[in-house]
């Protein structure tokens, strides 16, 4: 098969398996009440689940990002949170520093 | 049909002190460029942002497809990346639910699902009427979508340019708006337990399995937080 046809596929197979978790999600939605312990309980692993897969970006990264040492990765992690905080929850700032002191930091 | 005010007021959500808008584009043009080094042409790299739209599993295909991995194999490694969108949805979904509304709405735009328009609309909902949230919901999507399909355009055009360091410091900036927005949510004892275990052990369980351990590590911390909030009476 040439490279073309594979591309393709993948890009398919790529969004139907990424569909069929967010429409399973809307068909379970129609039967959870959003005041159930089952509500609350999808409510936690969704945080729990989101939070295991970011420390995984930050500490086992895929792609570019294992290029840039864990201390390196860690400390600007802690330094943006930190101006999150004082800068009364601007996302803004943060996001916008953590991109110039990553590339700082990894091309000195 | 769609409350066009409500609509306009979910994306006006791209602008303010809180926009998903920059870190959104940063990642997305990261990803455009790592599409072309993968072989895709610029159709190929703006479908991919359009019909799938979730980062992470869009990584696992421009390295497998670098890798020469099987369609197969694709499948599985992006249906257990991207798993985690099916909690995401049902905690969601049920707070934009109203009787009036056609069921279309919600088939539709659960494609709009992901990390940042996740975070935005749990931030906001209940600031709009239960009747008209899922109109407010769809005008959240169809901005954060909608960035990332231009923003991969943008990074696929301007790859050349776009030297080893600069792709460093977009790829960062993804994880740290998150992190920032989830301390941000972290408003009762039991989200703040779910947020630390998941945290740590996730990276924990990555050691043992690297394909299992975002799925079982939501699981574990995630169930052990809410018996901790069953047990605490809240």
């Amino acid at each position: 098969m040439d490279l073309n046809n594979i591309i393709v596929l993948a890009i398919i197979a790529t969004s139907v398996a990424t569909f069929i978790s967010r429409f399973l999600g809307a068909v379970t939605s129609e039967r959870v009440d959003a005041n159930s312990k089952l509500f609350d309980w999808f409510n936690l692993v969704a945080y729990s689940t989101l939070a295991a897969l970011l420390s995984r970006i930050i500490i086992f990264p895929a792609g570019v990002l294992a290029d840039a040492e864990l201390i390196v990765r860690l400390l600007v992690l802690v330094c943006c949170i930190f101006i999150f905080i004082i800068m009364k929850k601007n996302l803004v700032i943060p996001t916008i520093f953590s991109a110039i002191l990553l590339s700082v930091l990894t091309s000195i | 049909m769609i409350n066009s005010k409500i609509f306009f007021k979910g994306l006006k959500s791209l602008i303010g002190v809180r926009s998903p808008a920059i870190p959104l584009a940063a990642c997305f043009i990261a990803l455009g460029a790592l599409l072309k080094d993968a072989g895709l042409n610029i159709q190929q790299s703006a479908a991919s942002s359009f019909f799938t739209y979730a980062l992470p599993g869009q990584l696992v295909m421009a390295e497998s497809l670098l890798i020469g991995a099987s369609i197969i194999n694709i499948f599985i490694a992006v249906w257990l990346v991207n798993f985690r969108l099916y909690p995401m949805t049902v905690s969601l979904f049920p707070l934009l639910k109203h009787k009036s509304q056609p069921k279309w709405k919600y088939y539709l735009s659960c494609h709009f699902l992901a990390i940042s328009s996740w975070l935005i609309a749990k931030d906001t909902y209940k600031k709009i009427d239960q009747k008209y949230r899922i109109d407010f919901w769809m005008g959240i999507g169809f901005g954060t979508w909608s960035t990332a399909i231009v923003a991969t355009l943008i990074g696929f055009t301007l790859s050349d340019y776009l030297n080893k360091d600069i792709i460093i410091g977009l790829a960062i900036v993804n994880p740290v708006y998150f992190f920032c927005m989830m301390i941000g949510a972290m408003n009762n004892l039991k989200i703040t337990l779910a947020v630390i275990l998941g945290t740590t052990l996730g990276p924990l369980f990555y050691l043992f399995s690297s394909e299992w351990a975002i799925l079982f590590a939501g699981l574990t911390a995630g169930s052990v937080s809410y018996l901790f909030g069953v047990r605490d009476g809240s």
